[in-house]
């Protein structure tokens, strides 16, 4: 099945992330021709068939025009579809290194947990890290921000640009900083400055996991629906961060790439 | 992917003549609290066992029934209920589960052995601080419970060269135990005796060093999640004749399998290194991980703490001393990182997994900047897994899972 499979043109990585899943298929020269993203929810396996599905309605292309396809993610070995697995920080790896090639730092910031992944000037990872066993600095405690301050989550962002002062959430915790919000409510901050002030927080978390040396890449969910945050570290870590395109879809586009290079091995 | 089917690995025959030296022990304490025919003293796992054997206790390890607790996947149960009455979460787990269970009044080996109702009543408690703090208090409550002494060692911590000094501390303060324990067994204390169980332990010690020094061959006879159940009669019985035997019977087995190429994993890719705790209830699934990546972690710092190479028969309480402090527990950062750089070469390491438990800052290593520290002196990849030796409440076994299968992706590049 998979010798037929790879003389196929198009490769599929799917993303089961905690959060979202995220579809990606690639053509043979590695461009994006379709891709979906959908909520995670408890089927994993129906949430990865219908956004590998809505990516391959907007490619144009039927299941049987997929070579073959990866998963990855939390819930990549829920979906029996895909002909390997492989973890996300190695996705996550491959897809940044093919935006920026050279060596890298990347931190992918997901609804559920960070990664920071090193990566030399070959592509091939040096380290990485989870983070620890807490929502601190993830998608998770924005949702909670939000959820405390009564704001829908697409507009923390354009909230925060329009901050004008600053406020320090300074605890480690998502509970502590919970109370800590409502305490900078109580002493009349604005809600626009308490919302930076989150990202800030997000900042601070990703650079006590390690080092970021070299140039260093934002990658995931959080970044996609908040650009500001990669604004927000780059000032703190004193050096432009860089965007992939689609930030949220790197780690399926990893996975479609490993497969991809399969096929060139044959 | 792996690239060669992991299957089944193979059984290690002497399992079962452990399994009887476990039982026999349990029950031998159990027939002497009920008949009362000999004194029982607990015993930290690595304290002075020798001594308390010598002059005719029988002796249980806590540590040891925090473990059964620990892999028989209860400890979560009881751990609540020791930090109910005051025993943080954040402090070791063997301590909060095993209490937790006695509060409870119930034991994994009533399961295991019918007819042990309890674990065996001390008549003295004896504990040494060279591993942690924690050996004290936990021994302090059943002190308090049984109403028995508590007698122990204060042993340095963070020692970097073992000096005369060191030694002479402990050693002194050994010979110290002495008339409190005579007065609790009725014995009289008998040098030759000392000479003769401290001589069995060093037997059984060299013999566990070479059980675990087999797994340096390619591939590795033996893997980390086998020595943690076989290092029992180690811990519980060094001092015997048992275990001595065991050892005998264990290294022919394994040795024999060296010769025939016999694999703890099939189709050995890769080899690392594990430091700090078990995860006492994960042992099997992080097996089967690990089978199903062709990756044998062949060596660890845990199952090295029961290999006391300084027991000299000729001089007891020295020797005792000095092996009780060269322990890599009781040692600074610097002689650890020496001591792991020396597995690295020893083993043919690939790499080191670094396990940050939870409840166990003692045998945890990578909180100081050590991983960091020996990725750069030597170029070795590491990785710190997040976890805890009992209480699963500390533990993702999706996260977990992830950054091993991570991390064998990074050698296989
Ligand atoms: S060394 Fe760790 S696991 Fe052992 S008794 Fe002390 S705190 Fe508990």
């Amino acid at each position: 099945m998979m010798s037929k499979n790879v003389e196929k043109k198009y490769f599929a990585g799917i993303d089961i992330g905690a959060s979202a899943t995220k579809a990606v298929i690639i053509d043979e020269a590695k461009k994006i021709v379709g891709s979906h993203v959908c909520r995670s929810g408890a089927d994993l396996a129906g949430s990865a068939q219908a956004a590998y599905d809505e990516a391959l309605k907007q490619a144009g292309l039927k299941a049987g025009d997929v070579g073959l396809l990866a998963a990855t993610g939390f819930g990549r070995n829920n979906f029996p579809a895909a002909h390997c697995t492989i973890t996300e920080i190695s996705c996550h790896s491959l897809g940044s290194f093919h935006y920026f090639p050279k060596a890298i730092t990347i931190i992918d910031i997901g609804g559920q947990d960070n990664k920071l992944i090193h990566v030399d000037q070959n592509g091939c990872i040096m380290n990485f890290k989870m983070n620890r066993k807490c929502a601190a600095g993830t998608g998770a405690f924005l949702e909670e921000v939000a959820y405390k301050m009564d704001i829908p989550l697409e507009k923390l962002n354009g909230l925060a640009r329009q901050s004008t002062q600053d406020v320090s959430l300074g605890s480690f915790c998502t509970v502590f900083t919970g109370t800590e919000i409502l305490t900078k409510i109580r002493e009349g901050k604005k809600k626009e400055d308490i919302i930076r002030g989150a990202f800030c927080s997000v900042a601070r978390r990703i650079i006590e996991m390690d080092p970021l040396i070299g140039a260093v890449v934002l990658t995931g969910g959080v970044v996609a629906h908040n650009n500001i945050l990669a604004e927000i570290l780059g000032s703190v870590i004193n050096k432009k961060v860089l965007v992939p395109p689609s930030p949220q879809l790197i780690g399926a586009l990893g996975a479609a790439l490993l497969v991809s290079a399969k096929k060139k091995q044959k | 992917m792996p690239e060669v089917k992991a299957s089944k690995p193979p059984k290690i025959k002497a399992a079962a003549k452990m399994k009887q030296i476990m039982s026999d022990h349990f029950y031998e304490l159990d027939k002497a609290m009920k008949s009362k025919t000999q004194k029982i003293a607990w015993c930290t796992s690595v304290g002075p066992a020798e001594l308390l054997r010598s002059m005719g206790f029988l002796v249980y390890f806590p540590e040891n029934h925090g473990a059964i607790l620990g892999a028989t996947r209860q400890a979560t149960d009881f751990i609540p209920i020791a930090n109910s009455i005051g025993y943080s979460p954040e402090i070791c787990s063997y301590l909060t589960s095993d209490v937790g269970a006695y509060l409870k009044k119930k034991t994994p080996l009533s399961q295991v052995y019918p007819g042990i109702e309890s674990v065996p009543k001390p008549d003295i408690l004896v504990f040494n601080t060279n591993q942690c703090r924690d050996v004290q208090d936990w021994f302090s409550f059943y002190a308090r419970e049984f109403k028995v002494p508590i007698i122990g060692i204060e042993t340095h911590r963070g020692v970097g060269e073992v000096q005369a000094a060191h030694i002479k501390s402990v050693a002194d303060q050994m010979q110290g135990l002495v008339p409190k324990l005579e007065e609790i067994s009725g014995q009289k204390f008998d040098l030759g005796e000392l000479k003769r169980v401290v001589g069995l332990s060093l037997e059984c010690s060299q013999l566990w060093r070479k059980v675990l020094e087999t797994a340096s061959a390619v591939p590795s006879p033996i893997n980390f999640f086998d020595g943690t159940i076989h290092m029992g009669p180690a811990v519980v019985m060094r001092g015997t004749q048992v275990a001595v035997d065991y050892y005998k019977e264990l290294l022919a087995e394994l040795e024999e399998r060296v010769k025939n190429k016999v694999a703890a994993v099939a189709g050995e890719k890769h080899r690392l290194y594990w430091d700090g705790m078990p995860i006492w209830g994960k042992l099997r699934p992080m097996a089967e991980l690990f089978n199903s990546l062709n990756t044998c972690v062949v060596a660890s710092t845990y199952c090295n703490s029961w290999i006391f190479d300084d027991f000299d028969p000729g001089d007891p309480f020295n020797s005792m001393a000095r092996a009780y402090v060269q322990l890599f527990i009781v040692r600074s950062d610097e002689a650890k990182e020496k001591y792991i750089e020396d597995m690295v070469k020893k083993f043919k390491l690939d790499g080191i997994i670094f396990h940050d438990c939870k409840t166990c800052p003692n045998n945890t290593n990578a909180r100081y900047g050590m991983p960091q520290r020996l990725q750069k002196r030597f170029g070795i990849p590491n990785i710190v897994v997040a976890g805890d030796l009992n209480d699963l409440r500390c533990y993702s076994e999706e996260q977990t899972k992830t950054v091993i299968e991570a991390f064998v992706e990074q050698l296989n590049k």
